[in-house]
């Protein structure tokens, strides 16, 4: 009887999922935005549930810029770097693997994606270490004088490997790489090959195919991936905590404010940061095709 | 799928050599810090990372199953991930059934909805869930970490199961209606024989998502440690850190089953498991 | 196996809208037991709709639908004692041929010995005996067809609907599969109802047709009856090639204004100077077209002081045109063949 009253259906279908998600979710996200109006009353360290903007006032000092400033331009930088590795990766695998090698892949990319993150992370404090593989390495091949080098350059560089941005970019760019190259792959399956053909059929060259035809085509798919490095880079405290120089970024500040600091205002202003970042980065990410990619 | 020859029919000339050096070796970059995890699993030196290892053993291994800590934490990590994937097998196959048969209004607020949780830093869902239990006044347990993992994991099984709803012709339920059966049968008899595989690629991946998670359970759980909880302490302060060593190449080998069970599950199908997050 | 003879189906004035469409708009018929009807129409005229409603996936928003007897509203698809084939088949992938044959009496707790048995003697009748094993995607078209048919049938419906079943298939196979189905339905005795919106099906299928046009129907006959009376234009010019004639081009041909339709191979060409029989209209005028179709060859004829006509004749003889582009003909045929159409067709 269910059947013949498809509204009826669709409630009891939709509705589980939708209270949960909405209450559970929504409703949390809604009431840590709520406490970002509220203020830390200086004297007695309580929360005070009286709207204010004296929170977000807070948000404009140096410190607190710097701190946005620092995580964005990290940010940006893991999706650049990982799309522009990503890409190759994706492009053979899509165009030139045969099946098999093509599926070998696709679970090699597919396993770190979903699992050991922490180990991940892990493994890159070993190898960075001082005392670890890469500076073993460095002396083997000669080379401690570039690894010097690359760790003496001013603001990115640092005591070791493990104890700088560079560092800290590396282990982003390699935790969140196979975000970026599976939508990669999706979007440049979704190109079908005889669009390949009908361009050479018209006259250009393999690389003119490529930059209009296939890079075009397969944007869609760079975007998607970039929403994930970007935004995951943008609220990871745990990278920076464990890889990097003491200067906090974004996730790391917010983590210390609801902590031991137990300001959860500051805390929930701070996240709005991400937020409006990340909505207006899924508008234009949504303007240029990338949820049709995901 | 595109057979070989077409693959190679489409491009006169095979990759380039470096095109495909680079490509495999990228990949298999991706491995390499883990087999180095592994390796020093069995390493003698238990006060640093030096490379190369002074000398191998086996003796972290008996060591980590003695330590308590490590048990119980592995076997919380256990129990909330079984709960938090039948939990998000439930609604995700709900939501994904709402979603194929029906249009309606705001289908696609409903996609972002789901993928909110996954797609937002973990930090911020992790204090919106901390605020809003202590503002409600509900005490952390591992109740509370099931609510949060099970929370992003529905949005895994709902891409899976909506995959394979969507390769499958409604007029299958007409079918079976048509042929004598009410709603339930053609559910049991019908939706469930077709849907199974994927859903449970999903289930799959949502328990490697929940076993491996940290930063949400880090702030929905009490005083429960989960095994990547207690990695996270250990990495800030480790204490036998070929122990640690020994936990992580446990957790690879207990995240890497499920993945490879999801992706033999789903592999002839167009919609591979996994593909998206 | 003695069903009562009388009505099958019966429409009273039903209506379907989606939104602002009227799928169905007060369509009434009667479809008598034991009869091979089809349903004819271009894609979206209603007969699709009508089809859902009588098997009960669509419940109509005005009128009422009774099936053999019993009104229907309100009864859900399994409990209605209807089979549906379907356009794509809708088999079960998960289960083998015989598992799909089986489903109906699976659900109606037939013992398993006998679901075999049954499942195995329909497979014979559609000639597929060696196939229970297999699973849908190891079939052809054709033959995952006839497995939807089996699988309908299976369950003695009273009725059997077929909605477009054999589009999916190549030319010979459609044909092959035309002869089948009608065998078939005069072997098994039920009522089959057939949708499809290839004209040549319906005429070579049926005992009796309805043309559908924008949700409602425009005419129901006997197949020779629809053809050589079409009632109106659209009928006319939907079920085979009809030329239109109004106004002023009838009122040249006839001397009366009243339109009417004539068929192509009606016409008769012959040099201009012959005369045709006595009391035949005639016209001359020029070839315009020469499409060659095989059996057959058309001619598109641009009349004297206006107007066209299409000619079609049979190639008798050894394939010669009767006449090439640009010489003059004369065309001529017995009055009465004209179909006077309905007033604003």
């Amino acid at each position: 009887m269910l059947y013949l009253h498809p509204k009826l259906l669709l409630a009891l279908l939709l509705g589980p999922p939708l209270i949960w998600l909405g209450v559970i979710y929504l409703g949390s996200l809604f009431a840590l935005l709520l406490q970002s109006f509220f203020y830390i009353d200086d004297f007695s360290g309580n929360i005070v549930r009286e709207f204010s903007l004296a929170t977000y006032e807070q948000l404009f000092t140096r410190a607190n810029g710097d701190i946005f400033l620092r995580t964005s331009v990290m940010a940006a930088a893991v999706t650049a770097a990982a799309a522009l590795i990503a890409f190759p990766i994706a492009y053979y695998m899509v165009r030139y693997a045969s099946l098999k090698v093509k599926a070998a892949l696709y679970l090699a990319v597919m396993l770190p994606l979903w699992s050991s993150y922490l180990v991940r992370v892990y493994a890159w404090k070993l190898i960075l270490a001082k005392e670890g593989i890469v500076s073993w390495f460095a002396e083997r091949m000669h080379l401690t004088w570039l690894l010097d080098a690359v760790l003496s350059i001013p603001v990115i560089g640092g005591p070791s490997l493990s104890i700088s941005y560079i560092g800290s970019f590396l282990v982003f760019l390699y935790i969140w790489l196979p975000f970026m190259i599976l939508p990669i792959v999706a979007a440049l399956e979704r190109v079908p090959a005889s669009l390949t053909e009908a361009s050479a059929d018209l006259g250009a060259t393999p690389k003119q195919t490529f930059r209009k035809v296939i890079l075009p085509l397969a944007f869609p798919g760079v975007v998607a991936g970039s929403i994930f490095t970007f935004s995951l880079t943008l609220g990871d405290y745990i990278i920076p905590g464990i890889i990097g120089n003491s200067r906090p970024f974004i996730g790391q500040a917010v983590y210390q404010f609801q902590g031991t600091a137990g300001n959860i205002p500051l805390a929930a202003a701070f996240t709005v940061v991400p937020i409006v970042i990340m909505a207006i980065y899924l508008t234009i990410a949504r303007r240029l095709g990338a949820f049709r990619a995901l | 799928m595109r057979s070989e020859a077409a693959g190679q029919a489409r491009h006169g000339t095979r990759a380039g050599l470096s095109l495909k050096a680079g490509a495999l070796l990228g990949v298999a970059f991706l491995h390499v810090p883990l087999a180095f995890i592994i390796l020093y699993a069995f390493s003698t030196e238990d006060k640093s990372f030096v490379f190369p290892l002074p000398g191998l053993t086996l003796k972290w291994f008996a060591v980590a199953w003695d330590r308590e800590d490590i048990r119980s934490a592995l076997s919380l990590s256990l129990q909330v991930g079984a709960v938090s994937t039948v939990v998000a097998m439930l609604l995700g196959t709900l939501a994904a059934a709402a979603v194929w048969r029906s249009k309606f209004f705001g289908r696609e607020a409903i996609s972002l909805l789901l993928i909110l949780p996954i797609a937002l830093p973990g930090i911020i869902t992790g204090i919106s869930l901390r605020s809003a239990l202590n503002l409600a006044d509900i005490p952390f347990s591992s109740f509370t970490i099931v609510i949060g993992h099970a929370t992003f994991c529905i949005v895994v099984v709902y891409n899976n199961v909506l995959a394979r709803f969507r390769r499958s012709s409604p007029a299958l339920i007409e079918a079976s209606m048509d042929l004598g059966a009410n709603g339930l049968q053609t559910f049991r008899y019908v939706v469930l024989p077709n849907i199974a595989t994927a859903l449970l690629a999903g289930g799959m991946l949502a328990f490697a998502l929940s076993f491996d998670e940290v930063i949400v359970t880090t702030f929905t759980a009490g005083q429960q440690t989960t095994l990547p909880i207690w990695m996270l302490s250990e990495l800030v302060r480790p204490r036998q850190r070929p122990v640690t060593n020994v936990v992580a190449v446990f957790v690879i080998a207990v995240t890497f089953i499920p993945i490879l069970l999801a992706f033999y599950l789903t592999r002839d199908t167009h919609e591979v498991a996994g593909s998206g997050k | 196996m003695t069903k009562p003879s009388g009505i099958a189906v019966k429409f009273s004035r039903v209506s379907r809208h989606f939104g602002a469409v009227r799928a169905v708009d007060g369509v009434s018929f009667e479809i008598q037991d034991g009869e091979f009807f089809s349903m004819l129409g271009p894609s979206g005229s209603g007969k699709t709709t009508c089809l859902r409603l009588i098997a009960g996936f669509e419940r109509p928003d005005a009128g009422n639908i009774v099936i053999h007897g019993a009104n229907v509203e309100g009864v859900p698809p399994y409990q209605r004692d209807v089979n549906t084939v379907f356009q794509d088949y809708a088999l079960f992938p998960h289960m083998t041929v015989s598992g799909n044959v089986e489903y109906g009496l699976m659900i109606r707790k037939v013992a398993a010995a006998e679901r075999r048995r049954r499942s195995q003697e329909m497979l014979e009748l559609v000639k597929l005996e060696s196939m229970g094993e297999r699973k849908p995607n190891q079939l052809s078209g054709g033959q995952r067809q006839r497995v939807a048919l089996a699988r309908a049938l299976i369950n003695q419906p009273s009725v059997l609907l077929l909605d477009e079943p054999l589009g999916a298939l190549d030319l010979k196979l459609r044909e092959q599969m035309q002869e089948e189905l009608k065998a078939l339905q005069r072997q098994v005795g039920i009522t089959f109802i057939y949708v499809t919106h290839d004209q040549g099906e319906a005429l070579s299928m049926s005992d009796r047709l309805a043309v559908f046009n924008q949700g409602r129907i425009e005419q129901i006959g006997a197949p020779a009856e629809i053809y050589e009376h079409p009632a109106t234009a659209f009928v006319a010019g939907f079920v085979g090639v009809s030329n239109v004639c109004t106004g002023e081009l009838a009122r040249r041909l006839t001397g009366s204004a009243q339109a009417f339709a004539i068929r192509p191979e009606k016409i008769g060409m012959i040099a201009v100077p012959e005369q045709g029989p006595d009391g035949w209209l005639s016209i001359t005028g020029r070839v315009r077209v020469v499409t060659y179709h095989g059996a057959t060859t058309r001619y598109a004829i641009a009349l004297d002081g206006g107007g066209e006509l299409a000619v079609m004749q049979q190639n008798a003889g050894d394939g010669a045109v009767f006449a090439n582009i640009g010489e003059p003909v004369k065309l001529t045929w017995s009055r009465h063949l004209n179909q006077p159409l309905a007033e604003g067709t």
